[in-house]
């Protein structure tokens, strides 16, 4: 992806994945929108925004309150000649819609022998901060990820949020982009052009000697956060954002860690069963195990549901602090 | 179309019959011989259902169908050899082996595919109608189910939408009887489905499921009403399965002689009385008509048996499309 310096503006993260899904739309018709309160609301947090004005009711096009229903037609739309997007409003809010995801979007390529592609993209917010509570700030990734048949794509920073969007639109496969709210009003510079970040390439955020920080979306930004206090305190940190858990870059995951030696595992997401036990056990498989100078250690959400209140809230998932907290026991101590 | 009155109607109508309970009764064989693996979910006594309603149906249209599929299959034009290459474990089944019975599907035919899960269809065929409508197409999509999926979210949900988007789609219930042991009198209370209906502002017919052409009729209308862009309808066609639900079913949940009633409303006997008392079709014909289902599934089930196995070389990168990621 190249672009000349003059055509990269500053966006924020909802207007990165607002000017893709415009760009998507104005190339091929096929692309519609659709989900609850996309249209003339323009959005729960108002990613859509104006798109209703551009492209119309028809292209953007409100749903009712309708999880399942919403994704059902997706697939069938996909199935049936077209690209749909939907949008739904909190992650959280994909239990209500799971057959179509992963019984049927997922599945239906490999159940049918290959006769028939599902090519829709599903967005979604996860995430907490904004005490919102249990049923509106979940990081859900694993489930997806545990699918055969979708892709899982967690976009970290404003350019990736276009970038990978595009990328998965232009995918034959369901893949399920998760947003996270709190980067929504997060600025970052994004190029004008419809360039893609591939599905599958992990993006090194920063590189260094002592450790490697295996971070996932607003974990990748209080990770960087974190290494650079642990700079000052002489501690160098390589931080690997994985950008897309399926299809995995294992490889760069992998080659971070040989280089450092030590490998630091961050996600909101609750520990058992989490998307970071399966990069442990990538890394645990792999030559890289021959290199390590500790333990693979894992900073994760606590084993509960998001409370409401914003200190237990904020005791619920890692925070910059115990990232640098931890990393400095993983390095001083081993 | 007058099925009883037209003789290539008819002819086609009770070949598809015919054909569809051949298939069926050869599968039931297979498996009670150990020659087909896994589960099947057989619609011996509910073929005038598919049969009346896919003739109301012409090129370019979709459905979406059910665990108990093989007759939407047949009646939409499937090939019997690749279903049947698909149920004994082939490489040239249409799924290649990694669908089996519940997940036959036929993209050429606009067959979108049988559903493992109860009212998995009905959104999709909501979804494939809005792909028709924003595509600006003739067609028009139509979503069998049975009688438990009309308890299910996924099909509220998959109604609605198809109703407040006037969707070209034609809801088609085959009600017969039971989900699984669940009596249809126990799991509603309404008298018909189809009532249903209203509660989404659309139309609902009842209609006896055992006679192709009443199920032609309703469904022909509701075609037409489709593709005229005045929505989606529900048609509940009420019929009866005369075998068990799947292998494990032992038939506690019903008597004998409710199964013996319904056998006796065969629905190719009554039709075959109806085009022969009509003049229609000669007893010549009839058998015709039999012998030729007979040897397309015989002929099925030879080259199905003649075709290579499933291969597992491929598994992993079978699951997506594009390349293995």
């Amino acid at each position: 992806m190249t672009s000349t310096v003059d055509t990269v503006r500053e966006l924020t993260y909802a207007e990165a994945i607002r000017e893709a899904l415009a760009q998507a739309m104005e190339a091929d018709e096929r692309v519609f929108l659709f989900g609850e309160d996309v249209g003339i609301y323009g959005g729960a947090f108002g990613v859509t925004g104006d798109l209703v004005h551009r492209f119309g009711t028809e292209r953007v096009r409100d749903t009712p309150i309708s999880e399942l229903g919403i994704v059902g037609a997706a697939v069938g739309a996909a199935l049936a000649g077209m690209r749909p997007i939907v949008e739904i409003q909190f992650s959280d809010f994909t239990a209500q819609a799971m057959d179509q995801i992963a019984n049927q979007a997922a599945k239906i390529h490999f159940m049918l022998g290959g006769a028939a592609e599902v090519p829709m993209v599903l967005r979604a917010p996860g995430g907490s901060g904004t005490g919102a509570a249990a049923q509106h700030s979940q990081s859900l990734e694993a489930w997806f990820a545990h699918v055969p048949g979708l892709k899982v794509v967690m976009p970290a920073t404003v350019a990736d949020a276009k970038g990978l969007l595009l990328a998965a639109i232009d995918d034959p496969n369901p893949v399920v982009v998760l947003e996270h709210k709190l980067l929504y009003k997060q600025s970052g510079q994004v190029p004008a052009d419809s360039g893609r970040v591939p599905l599958g390439e992990a993006a090194i955020r920063r590189e260094g000697t002592d450790l490697t920080m295996v971070a996932t979306g607003v974990m990748v930004s209080r990770a960087l956060e974190a290494a650079d206090q642990l700079a000052a305190d002489g501690i160098s940190a390589t931080v690997v954002d994985p950008r897309t858990l399926k299809p995995l870059d294992s490889g760069s995951i992998v080659d971070a860690v040989v280089a450092t030696g030590r490998a630091l595992l961050v996600q909101e997401a609750p520990r058992s069963g989490g998307f970071m036990a399966e990069v442990a056990a990538l890394i645990g498989d792999s030559p890289a195990f021959g290199y390590l100078r500790a333990p693979i250690r894992r900073l994760c959400g606590l084993d509960v549901p998001i409370p409401y209140a914003p200190q237990l809230e904020r005791a619920a998932v890692p925070q910059v602090p115990d990232i640098v907290a931890e990393a400095t026991r993983l390095v001083r101590e081993w | 179309m007058d099925l009883t009155k037209d003789a290539e109607a008819a002819q086609s109508a009770l070949r598809t019959m015919w054909t569809i309970r051949r298939f069926e009764e050869a599968v039931d064989d297979l498996f009670g011989r150990g020659l087909m693996h896994g589960t099947m979910h057989l619609s011996i006594g509910q073929e005038a259902v598919p049969t009346g309603a896919c003739l109301a149906l012409a090129d370019g249209d979709y459905i979406t169908s059910t665990h108990r599929g093989h007759g939407h299959c047949i009646a939409k034009g499937a090939k019997l050899d690749r279903m049947m290459a698909e149920l004994l474990a082939k490489e040239t089944g249409y799924c290649r082996g990694r669908g089996g019975s519940m997940h036959i599907a036929d993209v050429a035919t606009g067959n979108l595919g049988a559903n493992g899960i109860v009212a998995g269809g009905v959104p999709i065929a909501a979804g494939a109608g809005l792909a028709v409508r924003m595509r600006r197409q003739p067609h028009a999509v139509l979503s069998f189910f049975g009688d438990g999926a009309v308890n299910e979210g996924a099909w509220h949900e998959g109604v609605n939408l198809a109703a407040i988007w006037d969707l070209p789609v034609v809801f088609v219930c085959e009600n017969n009887h039971y989900g699984m042991s669940m009596a249809v009198n126990k799991a509603f209370r309404v008298e018909r489905l189809a009532e249903r209906a209203k509660a989404y502002g659309i139309p609902g017919v009842t209609v006896d499921g055992n006679d192709p052409q009443a199920v032609h009729d309703a469904v022909a209308e509701a075609v037409e009403r489709a593709r005229a862009g005045r929505g989606p309808s529900l048609i509940e066609a009420v019929t009866y399965r005369w075998k068990g639900h799947s292998k494990s079913d032992k038939n506690l949940y019903r008597s004998r002689e409710e199964i013996d009633s319904w056998r006796e409303r065969d629905p190719i006997t009554l039709f075959e009385a109806a085009v022969l008392g009509s003049g229609t079709l000669a007893e010549a014909e009839l058998e015709r008509c039999r012998d030729e289902a007979r040897d397309a599934v015989r002929d099925a089930i030879r080259t199905a048996n003649a075709a290579p196995d499933a291969a597992a070389d491929e598994l992993a990168s079978a699951v997506y499309a594009g390349g293995p990621s």
